[in-house]
């Protein structure tokens, strides 16, 4: 109970502080997965249309995907050196993954006869692709979305292992004076980062699936 | 309008789905393309808007080579109405309805007149249906509006590959019988594929019958149905329409048991107005062993009318050709047919009435329609 009070009073006396580094823990992550979303999509569509392809890319994303987080970050120093934007460039590839992959089966789920139907009654391959596929696939592209957001919250937090900012930056300065309070109070908040990113995907996803289920 | 010449599918594992194919499609009808599956009549319809290309020979359509014309400006110009429906389910009625007006631009308020003038036209009210989405419609709503987005651009040829064939019999039935009265109004040159004979008997205006990448047969319903090609034709019709044929049914079971009887001692007035409710011309008399007396037609009661004293039996005609249970539908077939009756009688032990047979219910057992003709 001491403890808890102990927190409390913490946070609340470093309450700026601890936003300004939850703002840049976000930002990071915003950056990051907001550069993923769009080569993820790009790669694929690219994947979902060509099928050689398809192999290569999603092989490579799973290696990356592979990769412990810390390896990975720590992989990407030798190459960018220390800085925010190493760590964007980590959360990035690690948020990768899950979009091609979704984008890919969402694409490949879009019913055929409806694919058919739309060139059939005279759309280009864009028309076809912007105006019913991805429309159809976004509810898969939105879970592959929330997954890669939640991942990236919780990397994001090793970012001062690379120099970079954030609520890792409490959690280690807590490791490092031993002082399981400030552990906390940096942990907590990024823990809550995590689920309200999941809750805020979640809803747009269902939102979305409930736009497109399916006409029988 | 439609013109295909020496037109030629092969595929690349060698497969050849067309041969020398020369067609042409009469403008204003309904041309259906029917056959067992493989025989290529899906491939010929989707070379007409290029979602399929020949491999050799030429397609004209309103006298333009197709091969030179942008597939995707060809298929704005052709309706085409799917399978599987294949609304877009994201779009409400609406907006798959309109698709192809906003493809080529057309301006807000035109589409949106067109998008009603349509869905009244398939007895949708626009202010219910306008904004729902396809999953909210039956399987018939939904063709429904399959058929009237490819009407939407006002296109001269209609594309329909099997549009009624997920749909249960009864929906599948009424889509056709508006197929044919939305056709008397609009007059488009339609293209329809399907494997039914029933349905192609129904709506055709041409019958286009084809095996194995040829066509056998180029004829209208009543030619095909007369003047059979070969037996390849006359089978598949017969398999559709006499499947079977040789297993004959009893008697017994299209046997009309709610015939029209009276008794021996019914007065005239009461006859004629029994006759009058049920919409008949004659009834069978039975004494009250229902034995079969015999028959009085309207004409006998209205002749005596103005013998109140009277009754059936003293005006009732023996029943000359009357069938017993035993005996075959082809002999009642052929007693009707040999003495011009619109019906026999089917009587049991001790002459007891059991029912009639009629024209009518034979013919609409379709199993007969072949060799009653």
């Amino acid at each position: 109970m001491e403890f808890i009070t102990e927190l409390f009073q913490y946070m609340t006396r470093n309450w700026d502080l601890l936003l300004d580094l939850a703002i840049e823990h976000l930002i990071m992550v915003l950056i990051g997965v907001g550069m993923a979303l769009v080569v993820g999509v790009t790669l694929g569509i690219i994947c979902a249309r060509f099928k050689k392809v398809a192999g290569v890319i999603l092989s490579i994303a799973n290696i990356i995907q592979i990769i412990p987080s810390l390896a990975l970050l720590a992989i990407l120093m030798v190459y960018f050196g220390l800085g925010f934007y190493t760590v964007v460039v980590g959360l990035f590839l690690y948020s990768l993954m899950p979009i091609i992959r979704n984008t890919y089966v969402g694409l490949k789920e879009v019913d055929k006869s409806i694919s058919e139907a739309g060139r059939g009654l005279g759309m280009t391959s864009m028309q076809l692709l912007s105006k019913v596929q991805l429309p159809l696939a976004l509810p898969f592209l939105m879970a592959g979305l929330r997954v890669a957001a939640v991942i990236a919250v919780g990397v994001a937090a090793l970012a001062p292992m690379i120099g970079g900012d954030g609520l890792g930056r409490e959690i280690f300065a807590g490791i490092n004076t031993m002082n399981d309070i400030r552990i906390y109070a940096g942990a907590i908040p990024a823990a809550l980062l995590a689920i309200f990113a999941d809750v805020i995907l979640g809803f747009f996803e269902k939102y979305t699936k409930r736009k497109t289920s399916p006409a029988t | 309008m439609i013109q295909l010449k020496a037109v030629e599918k092969r595929y690349d594992d060698g497969f050849v789905a067309l041969k020398d194919i020369n067609l042409e499609l009469h403008s204003g009808h309904i041309n259906v393309l029917i056959g067992p599956s493989g025989c290529g009549k899906t491939t010929t319809m989707k070379m007409l808007n290029r979602l399929i290309n020949p491999t050799s020979g030429e397609i004209y359509i309103k006298d333009k080579e197709i091969s030179t014309m942008n597939p995707v400006e060809l298929r704005r110009q052709i309706g085409y109405v799917i399978q599987h429906i294949g609304l877009f389910p994201h779009m409400t009625i609406a907006q798959n309805v309109s698709v192809v007006p906003k493809l080529l631009k057309w301006e807000k308020g035109k589409t949106k007149e067109r998008v009603d003038e349509l869905l009244e036209m398939v007895g949708l009210d626009p202010s219910i249906y306008r904004d729902r989405y396809p999953s909210e419609l039956s399987g018939g709503q939904q063709q429904r509006i399959g058929v009237i987005r490819a009407l939407a651009a006002e296109p001269d040829i209609i594309l329909m590959d099997e549009p009624f064939s997920a749909l249960d019999p009864i929906s599948r039935e009424q889509l056709q019988n508006e197929l044919v009265d939305l056709q008397k109004k609009v007059k488009k040159t339609i293209v329809f594929v399907t494997h039914d004979m029933d349905e192609a008997l129904k709506i055709a205006d041409r019958i286009i019958i084809m095996q194995e990448g040829t066509i056998v047969q180029n004829d209208t319903p009543e030619e095909v149905l007369r003047r059979p090609k070969n037996d390849f034709v006359r089978d598949f019709i017969g398999t559709n329409r006499l499947h079977k044929s040789d297993e004959l049914p009893p008697l017994q079971e299209l046997l009309n048991e709610k015939m029209v009887t009276a008794d021996m001692n019914m007065g005239f007035a009461r006859a004629v107005s029994v006759m009058r409710r049920q919409k008949v011309d004659s009834l069978l008399v039975v004494n009250e062993e229902k034995r079969l007396e015999g028959y009085v037609s309207i004409f006998d009661v209205i002749d005596n009318y103005e013998e109140e004293a009277m009754s059936l039996a003293d005006i009732l005609k023996r029943v000359e050709h009357v069938l017993t249970r035993d005996q075959t539908v082809e002999e009642g077939l052929t007693l009707m047919t040999e003495h011009q009756l619109s019906y026999v009688p089917v009587i049991g032990e001790n002459e007891t009435l059991l029912g009639v047979i009629t024209r009518g219910t034979i013919v609409v057992d379709e199993r007969y329609v072949h060799t009653n003709s």
